[in-house]
């Protein structure tokens, strides 16, 4: 490199001295093996091991060669070591010598160094402080490619720190006239902005003149960095806002300037450059109506003279669609793009069809009638090879499912779920169940597409399938509870390794085993069940190892709840159950021996305690997508009482432990709690039994924690649920109460008093509170609602809701449902009732958390209930909060 | 935002691995498993794209070879499947009829293509003629 520095006889010694040595040198070592020879000798390798050999050997010798400090052939050592590292050996020791190459003057060590430097090096390692050194020497060479290494290396590595030493020489090389060096510059103030949002002050002033270039590498990466400023923060945005006839100028120019060579990729003009623009066109158009408007035009030109034959072309369409969706685009625009979306649906590329259903599914909560056009490409997807297309297309399906298509959509989405990959069976199943519960048509239809996903999805379903499902049974009416049992019993005739499916059945079975043995009027596909038909299976299924131990417990139970609805027969069913009392799976024993208490000693209390279960109320909340944008996940609650139940379950009385581990319904508790003291002509042995079970009960509340749907499981598996079935009376002794509460049969004045009393003693450390602010949120026809509001501890806002009922009707299965905006946390107590009698008060508290302090707290409200068998569903808004 | 750009052989042995965001080397090698093993699986009926991690890989076969892209979600899906054909004509037109072997053992080479059209994780240049020439001109620097 020296040479040609012209006559100097000093440098023209020292050369010569320099080539004598290295002549020396490499007479003294041995040469090295060249790259391509060691790559040839590793890919010789027959075997893992011999490779490794080969690899270990040359790591050694490079070793020494380190050790020996040998600088003439470092080059050559150091890049057989990249190709040894990228094969996945270990390479750390070559770390400080590619420092070495760094530093040296020579263009072709520095480039190696700096691969090594991008490659070898990891953020933490203490090399890392040496190599900013060796950048800012190099950031500020005289020769643009090793400025351009160094800004490489930097992009690459660049480390906050490393962000911190170097952004002043960046921010000088991104006015450099070399527009080599300036591209590159100018991707390195990203990195750093990237890594440390503080410094982007300092690039500001230098993105001024950017936009004005005309070399396509400066346009796209000073897109790119403006984009990332824009994102990073909104006052920046707002100083961008200025740029968008810029921008729409150059995007007009890409689209009308015609062919050029340079810059055209199968006939479109720079599409990568296209893209960013339209990128950051979405950015600055967000919710600005202003600049919306002046992108309004360039979009439908982009958006009507785009060449769509090729990817390139979608690829611009899809970023224009994209934008259209995202920024206040006119209507005409939005039907346009939904309208290029249906035609990628229909595209032979699965890429685009890929795209979109991804986009669609981002606007179907947009605009979901235009989405419905594409209703049946879409389904016609859920048959695609590919996975990643099956999937959105599911997601998209479910998106799409209204009252209106709900039994054409079903029948897809049933065919789909029958022979779908496991993974997307659980998934669907429960989408299934859902999209049903929202929109069946009526309940027959409703309760036999539960049946069909079961069947369909066998052992995939999620328990909540299992247990929505029962709780769908039991609050239908008769006929048709005796209608699917008929079904179910068809179903597990045919197979019985399907446990979800076995599991409904057999509490099907179990409370309406009589409907289907003595109605004469039922149909059946196979033969008619008997008494013993059904006992027998039962046998086969209580010892087969086909069925797992939930579905056994489900079915003993069941079989116990059965000798109380057959006229005969009892006695076999008895032998079963007491065969389970030394069953080696010690909560199927617990139950055999506590059934067996009832077949003996105590068989004047199983008429009673196994009566049917009452209709379950259907609690779950399933409008949280129909809500609109304020609800964000997760922040709709349910109310959900388990955490109480636990806490209070030491103050429960026996009888209704004993009443809870035969899981019978709220009624029928309520009613026989009365009853029994009476008919009890054994009290002390009676309370030994109690006691008995009492204990037992006691072990187990951990379970109860995470049951929402709390009372679905009640009939089924006794003992662990004795806690977690109907949280209501669980948590309150007393008995008025908790006949008030569920309340399905009514209520008296009695009763209401004593709701009230609740509620006002589960909210009495609020309305003792003096602080507490008082509103009323929502007054229609004689339903007021109030919101008394304080602060806990600047911990969080305590919402205590009440409900007055000043009609003169019973108001049935009230529900209060709340969202608040993604800045807050809501969580929701459980409320003290379900029934509002005329004058009748009910509570909930709610405790808000705010995320962010700034953000204003609102509150979407939905209220619904049932007034003289009408559902009536309410909305407000509350956003008038005090500050408290 | 690039995250990371993959070359592998249909063997899982890899060409090019180039980072744009910090991970330790264990990592890195778990990494390029998985992308091997998701990508691997994957046919011409597939689409060329599939969710990982965070993150999602844009990749596409030539012969044998796998060029994999991982990107934000956010990102434009056939923009980069498009980087990526741009990146593989260019090395064509470098090597004279790119093979695997003209990767192997110019491996380093593949890296300075690489930076000349990407950088810190985006795009730098998409001119094919322009980037020809830089590498071009640091050939005869060597």
């Amino acid at each position: 490199m020296n040479t040609d520095s012209g006559f100097n006889p000093g440098l023209n010694m020292a050369t010569i001295r320099q080539a004598i040595n290295e002549t020396i040198e490499r007479v003294r070592m041995p040469t090295p093996t060249r790259l391509r020879d060691l790559i040839r000798q590793i890919r010789a390798a027959k075997t893992q091991a011999e490779e490794r050999a080969v690899v270990n050997r040359e790591c050694a010798y490079i070793r020494s060669t380190f050790r020996e400090e040998d600088s003439v052939w470092r080059c050559r050592n150091i890049a057989k070591l990249f190709y040894i590292h990228m094969l996945g050996y270990p390479a750390h020791f070559g770390q400080l010598e590619c420092l070495k190459l760094i530093a040296s003057p020579k263009f072709t060590d520095k480039r190696i160094g700096y691969l090594g430097a991008m490659l070898l090096l990891d953020e933490r390692q203490d090399v890392h402080l040496l190599i900013t050194n060796c950048l800012k020497n190099d950031l500020n060479s005289p020769t643009q490619f090793v400025v351009g290494l160094a800004l490489c290396t930097l992009g690459a590595i660049a480390s906050p720190e490393m962000a911190r030493d170097l952004a002043g020489e960046i921010e000088k090389l991104m006015k450099s006239p070399n527009a080599y060096i300036r591209k590159k510059a100018i991707l390195c103030a990203f990195r750093i902005i990237r890594r440390v949002p503080e410094l982007m002050e300092i690039f500001l002033p230098a993105t001024r003149s950017l936009l004005n270039e005309k070399n396509h590498g400066i346009l796209i990466t000073g897109v790119t960095l403006i984009t990332e400023m824009c994102e990073n923060s909104p006052d920046t945005l707002n100083h961008f806002k200025k740029i968008v006839p810029n921008l729409v100028r150059i995007l007009k120019n890409l689209i009308l300037a015609g062919y050029s060579p340079e810059h055209d990729v199968s006939g479109v003009s720079d599409p990568f450059l296209q893209v960013k623009i339209l990128r950051l066109l979405r950015i600055l158009g967000r919710n600005d109506p202003e600049a919306s408007e002046a992108m309004n035009d360039i979009l439908a030109q982009v958006a009507t003279n785009t060449e769509t034959s090729k990817n390139v072309g979608n690829t611009i369409l899809y970023e224009t669609v994209l934008t259209i969706m995202d920024i206040k685009s006119e209507g005409g625009l939005r039907v346009l793009a939904v309208n290029i979306l249906g035609r990628f649906l229909l595209n032979n590329d699965k890429n685009i069809r890929y795209i979109a259903l991804h986009t669609l599914l981002k606007t179907v909560n947009v605009d979901i009638s235009a989405v419905q056009r594409h209703r049946s490409t879409i389904l016609e997807c859920l048959k695609d090879p590919d996975v990643t297309i099956r999937k959105r297309a599911i997601e998209l399906s479910f998106a799409l499912v209204n009252a209106q298509n709900i039994r054409a959509m079903a029948k897809e989405l049933l065919i789909f779920l029958e022979k779908a990959d496991p993974e997307f069976k659980a998934q669907c199943s429960s989408s299934m169940v859902l999209s049903a519960e929202r929109y069946a048509p009526t309940i027959r239809w409703h309760l036999d597409t539960l049946l069909s996903v079961l069947i369909a999805a066998g052992n995939y379903v999620r328990d909540d399938v299992t247990s929505s499902t029962i709780q769908m049974i039991s609050s239908s009416p008769a006929n048709e509870q005796t209608y699917i049992t008929v079904k179910f019993w068809d179903a597990i005739q045919e197979t019985q390794d399907n446990q979800p499916l076995l599991q409904v059945a057999v509490w099907c079975i179990g409370e309406y085993g009589d409907q289907i043995l003595y109605d004469s009027e039922l149909e059946f596909t196979n033969e008619r069940p008997t008494e013993s038909t059904i006992i027998d299976l039962y046998n086969k299924l209580l010892w087969s190892n086909q069925v797992n131990t939930v579905s056994k417990q489900y079915s003993l139970v069941s079989l116990a709840k059965l000798s109380t609805r057959i006229k005969n027969g009892q006695n076999n069913i008895k032998e079963i159950i007491e065969m389970f009392g030394s069953h080696l799976n010690i909560d199927l024993q617990q139950r055999g021996v506590e059934f067996t208490q009832l077949f003996g000693p105590y068989k004047h209390l199983r008429e009673s305690l196994l009566e049917k279960m009452p209709a379950m109320t259907i609690n779950r909340i399933n409008g949280a997508n129909s809500n609109g944008e304020m609800i964000g996940e997760g922040e709709v609650i349910r109310s959900n009482s388990s955490d109480k139940v636990v806490n209070n379950g030491n103050i429960r009385s026996n009888t209704d432990t004993l009443l809870d581990l035969l899981g019978s319904g709220d009624d029928i508790i309520s009613s026989s709690s009365f009853t029994i003291p009476t008919s009890t002509p054994a009290p002390a042995a009676t309370n030994n039994l109690l006691d008995l079970l009492g204990d037992i009960d006691l072990g187990a509340p951990t379970i109860s924690v995470n049951n929402n749907n709390n009372n679905n499981n009640s009939a089924t598996s006794p003992i662990t649920m004795s806690i977690l079935d109907d949280n209501e009376n669980t948590k309150i002794p007393d008995v008025t109460t908790m006949f008030n509460i569920n309340g399905s049969s009514g209520g008296n004045a009695q009763a209401n008093n004593s709701n009230y009393d609740l509620g006002d003693f589960l909210s009495s450390p609020t309305l003792h509170n003096t602080s507490a602010k008082i509103i009323t949120v929502f007054d229609k026809n004689d339903l007021v609602i109030t919101f008394a509001t304080s602060r806990h501890n600047d911990d969080y806002i305590e919402v205590l809701m009440s409900t007055t009922n000043n009609s003169m009707d019973t108001l049935e299965q009230y529900l209060f449902q709340a969202a608040v905006p993604k800045s807050f946390q809501l969580q929701m107590m459980s409320p003290t009732g379900s029934v509002l009698l005329p004058g009748g008060v009910i509570t909930q508290e709610m405790r808000v958390r705010s995320n962010s302090p700034s953000a204003v707290l609102r509150m979407k409200l939905r209220i619904s209930f049932v007034c003289n068998g009408n559902p009536i569903l309410e909305q407000a808004e509350v956003s008038n909060f005090p500050d408290v | 935002m690039i995250r990371f750009i993959l070359i592998q052989n249909r063997a899982g042995k890899t060409r090019l691995a180039k980072w744009y965001m910090q991970f330790d080397d264990d990592e890195k090698q778990k990494l390029i498993e998985e992308v091997h093993a998701v990508v691997t699986v994957r046919d011409a009926k597939h689409t060329n794209f599939v969710e990982f991690r965070n993150f999602k890989i844009v990749y596409r076969r030539y012969a044998g070879l796998y060029f994999c892209i991982c990107v934000d979600v956010n990102d434009n899906n056939l923009c980069y499947l498009e980087a990526i054909h741009n990146f593989v004509e260019v090395l064509n037109e470098y090597f004279h009829n790119v093979c695997e072997l003209d990767l192997v053992f110019n491996f380093y080479k593949v890296y300075t293509v690489v930076d000349e059209m990407f950088l810190a994780g985006e795009i730098r240049e998409t001119s094919q003629t322009k980037v020809l020439k830089q590498l071009l001109t640091l050939n005869s620097l060597d």
